[in-house]
């Protein structure tokens, strides 16, 4: 019944939150020795499938078969054991911990409680070379490591025992370019090893590198399972969301208005210098370059949400320049940022979406004397919901219950009832799908036709040269070039982004250094 | 339609502790003849205004994602401060409170200012204010307990419909709060800030002037409770408030307010206060010693997050 090589079966499986279905009838299977592939849309059952397997929660349904016997974790530590391992998108590190004893947290070497340290260092060093970072010290700290080498690490814990399945949950999502190189060598290694790998991910470049097969799953069903050499990007879109996704429609050409931002020789300390740009009314503004070019602390200076050196921001045409010292000054004068990380610094999760759209101009629905108006604040809600198409039972449904798209689109509503023109996008689809991603990009080419100034901030090439008027490259903390439509190819921006690399070192922040990894 | 389903769940948020309320009053009322009746009730009437003040400064303190521990310290130095001026400054009685409002507003703005200025955890800074106002009643009594008279004995003695003026006050107080925290831009800051100061922050909102502003109002709460509490027992005693901290966030707490920030109501920390306050006599009524008194007031606060908690799942899986 089970094929040679065949390492893990689920069949028919099943799982339900309430009444919400996450995993329905879902047949799947990996071999050894094979990456297999695990994409759709957030929320269509791929962390369920890969938790169920990896013993965190327990199935409702169906079966499960792991080298041809019966399998059913009892927890995660059941499935460690029997070798079956899964390195999470939240890493389940300690940071105050070294290296080493976050390796060997459940088993240190000890002789009657007292750890051996020489070897619980040995047997580290030997788990780091396996995974590229041999040069670092066992004994350093977590909190030192870039987020990067904390996957890594994480995935090194996995190594030590023996591990045949192994889950990769979006292990791309926070790594540098070279660190990916890095851990698509050791999953070339582990494959030659026999191990067989789940790869979940949202950048279907990525898959098409490194898949051997890819499966689809959508609102909690498996709509295929594929070699990956024998479909195209858009068969796998299409499989994802249900539908054929134009993406040539995404570019509107308009007019560009009159200067609404214009930055003079913008510099912070250590990450940006000498950045001078300007943006119109009705036009799209990429920033590209890697991580760690200093694109977003640009932007945060020019918002007023971290100190600036020197520098001058004029805002519509104006000569004098503008007084900017903090997010108040900023949004007073009409710029809007929408940060990168939308859970952490844009939402109030546990508060109803009303509250977090009418948040930045809540005097606006209040009377002088501070009564905020419930059936006007309940309206506007109401209205935004409408005009964004915001996907909730009702204006009073909890932001945290939102999808990622829809999430990303409240906080737009914030800024527009706010009446901000100048809209600084940090990575406006991290972490959204493919579905919700063209939405947000029509919403973006909206925003412009009505013409705000728009600023996009993104490390998807692809998402840039479709949505922008103009791409301003930065490399290594200066601006390298700026590329108008038709004017730009990918190998282009690619060069200038390392231009700076090329001839001189890059300061302090450099874009392999750990700590402040923030693109 | 959409005021029916706010009532409902506005009523459906306080039945559970009224029904738990009820229950304690029923539970004592059966156990002994002391404790259900009018003696019994004006008299707890007249011990939880000063108590309900405070606990109602805490809740905005804490659904601002702080704490403040000088509530009790800083209500024994204001109480000193209004006694001190009238036994020994001869002020008259109406300076002299507001020399004691004063006072507790100026350890409000001290707590806020500075934590904010250094950005350090108001946990630390209201820890120091707590031995700092402690030490400046006793400097200011030069340790003495100032005995008043009935210099301010208008105060805890006007009645009016049988109720003494400073529980009515206090309800007056306690109803403006409930609106203020749940109605106005301010309170809606103050939740805001409670859930997430730096996204606040990046929506162009100064959150310092939040926070200064519910320091200081908890201040003047605290400060309005010594003067209470000080023409109560006709007496400034430099030790009056200790631990009324802990009673305080106790009180909200059984009330369902987050030590998290975020999430609280001062019509809950009422029912909190009345239940310690029920609790508290009832026990004394069926002749429960300290000892006892103090183990179950403390397996209550445990229960009432623990109940608290399984609510909010219940709530959660409803309307997901």
């Amino acid at each position: 019944m089970h094929s040679a090589g065949c390492l893990l079966r689920v069949s028919t499986l099943g799982k339900s939150y309430g009444p919400v279905q996450a995993l329905n009838d879902v047949d799947f299977d990996l071999r050894a020795g094979e990456v297999h592939a695990l994409v759709g849309e957030n929320g269509a059952g791929k962390s369920t499938l890969s938790r169920i397997v990896a013993g965190l929660t327990a199935a409702d349904r169906g079966r499960l078969e792991f080298k041809g016997q019966p399998y059913a974790p009892a927890n995660r530590k059941d499935a460690e054991r029997q070798g079956v391992h899964m390195v999470m998108q939240e890493l389940n590190l300690i940071p105050t911990l070294s290296i080493a004893e976050n390796l060997f947290l459940d088993c240190l070497p000890n002789r009657w409680g007292w750890i051996d340290r020489a070897r619980l260092r040995a047997e580290s060093q030997v788990l780091l070379e396996r995974v590229g970072l041999g040069g670092l010290d066992p004994n350093l700290p977590v909190s030192q490591l870039g987020v990067g080498q904390q996957q890594l690490v994480e995935i090194a814990r996995s190594l030590w025992r023996r591990c045949e399945v192994l889950i990769l949950d979006e292990p791309t999502a926070a790594l540098t370019d070279p660190e990916v190189e890095l851990l698509f060598a050791l999953i070339q290694g582990l494959r030659g090893a026999g191990t067989g790998i789940v790869y979940i991910s949202h950048r279907l470049e990525e898959i098409q590198r490194i898949a051997d097969r890819l499966s689809v799953l959508r609102d909690g069903r498996m709509t295929g399972t594929r070699a990956v050499s024998d479909v195209s990007l858009e068969k796998i879109v299409r499989l994802m969301v249900g539908r054929d996704l134009d993406s040539e429609t995404l570019h509107e050409s308009r007019t560009a208005g009159p200067v609404a931002l214009a930055v003079r020789g913008l510099t912070c300390a250590g990450c940006v210098r000498d950045v001078s740009f300007e943006v119109r009314r009705g036009e799209i503004l990429g920033f590209a370059g890697l991580m760690g070019s200093g694109r977003t602390e640009t932007l945060r200076a020019v918002f007023g949400a971290d100190p600036l050196e020197r520098g001058e921001i004029h805002l519509h045409g104006s000569e004098r320049p503008a007084r900017i010292r903090s997010p108040r000054d900023a949004v007073r004068q009409g710029i809007a940022l929408l940060t990168e990380d939308r859970k952490a610094q844009g939402l109030l999760l546990p508060l109803a979406v009303r509250a977090n759209i009418t948040l930045a101009a809540l005097r606006a629905v209040a009377e002088k004397w501070g009564l905020v108006r419930r059936a006007d604040e309940a309206g506007v809600a109401r209205d935004w919901v409408q005009k964004l198409a915001i996907r909730c039972h009702s204006e009073e449904q909890p932001a945290a219950e939102l999808s990622g798209g829809n999430q990303q689109k409240v906080v737009v509503a914030r800024w527009l009832f706010r009446d901000c023109d100048i809209l600084i996008f940090d990575e406006p689809t991290r972490g959204i799908d493919v579905g919700a991603k063209f939405e947000i990009y029509r919403l973006l080419n909206e925003l412009a036709g009505r013409g705000k100034a728009v600023i996009v901030v993104s490390s998807d090439l692809m998402e840039l040269m479709a949505i922008c008027d103009r791409i301003a490259v930065m490399s290594a903390g200066r601006l390298a070039a700026t590329f108008a439509r038709g004017e730009w190819t990918q190998d282009k921006i690619m060069a200038a982004a390392l231009r700076e690399h090329l001839t001189t070192k890059p300061l302090s922040r450099s874009d392999d250094a750990p700590p402040a990894a923030r693109n | 339609m959409q005021n029916r389903s706010r009532w409902h769940a506005g009523l459906t948020e306080y039945l559970g502790l009224a029904a738990a309320l009820a229950l304690l009053v029923l539970v004592f009322s059966l156990s002994t003849r002391n404790f259900f009746t009018t003696t019994n009730f004006t008299t707890i009437a007249n011990q939880i205004p000063a108590l309900l003040l405070v606990a109602t400064g805490m809740t905005f303190v804490l659904v601002l994602g702080q704490i403040d521990l000088s509530v009790g310290s800083v209500l024994g130095l204001c109480g000193s401060v209004l006694g001190v001026a009238i036994t020994q400054w001869k002020w008259p009685a109406g300076l002299a409170m507001l020399a004691a409002l004063g006072a507790g507003v100026f350890c409000g703005a001290f707590n806020g200012a500075v934590s904010i200025r250094w950005r350090l955890p108001t946990f630390i800074v209201t820890l120091g204010v707590l031995e700092m106002a402690r030490g400046a009643a006793h400097a200011v009594t030069r340790s003495q307990t100032q005995y008043l008279g009935s210099a301010i004995d208008w105060v805890a003695g006007t009645n009016v419909l049988g109720l003494s003026l400073p529980f009515l006050v206090a309800l007056a107080i306690v109803a403006a709060s409930q609106f203020a925290l749940t109605r106005t831009v301010f309170g809606r800051y103050v939740v805001a800030v409670g859930t997430n100061e730096e996204a606040v922050r990046l929506s162009g909102i100064d959150p310092r002037p939040v926070k200064l502003a519910v320091f200081m109002l908890t201040g003047l709460l605290v400060a309005l409770a010594g003067v209470i509490d000080t023409a109560r027992f006709q007496s400034a005693n430099p030790n009056a408030g200790l631990g009324l901290e802990l009673q305080a966030i106790a009180a909200a707490v059984i009330g369902g307010t987050s030590l998290m920030g975020g999430r609280g109501s001062v019509v809950a920390t009422f029912f909190g206060v009345l239940i310690i306050a029920v609790l508290n006599s009832g026990l004394a009524a069926i002749g429960a010693r300290d000892e006892t008194k103090r183990l179950v007031t403390g397996a209550v606060i445990i229960g009432a997050v623990i109940l608290d908690q399984y609510r909010h799942r219940l709530e959660r899986g409803r309307s997901t």
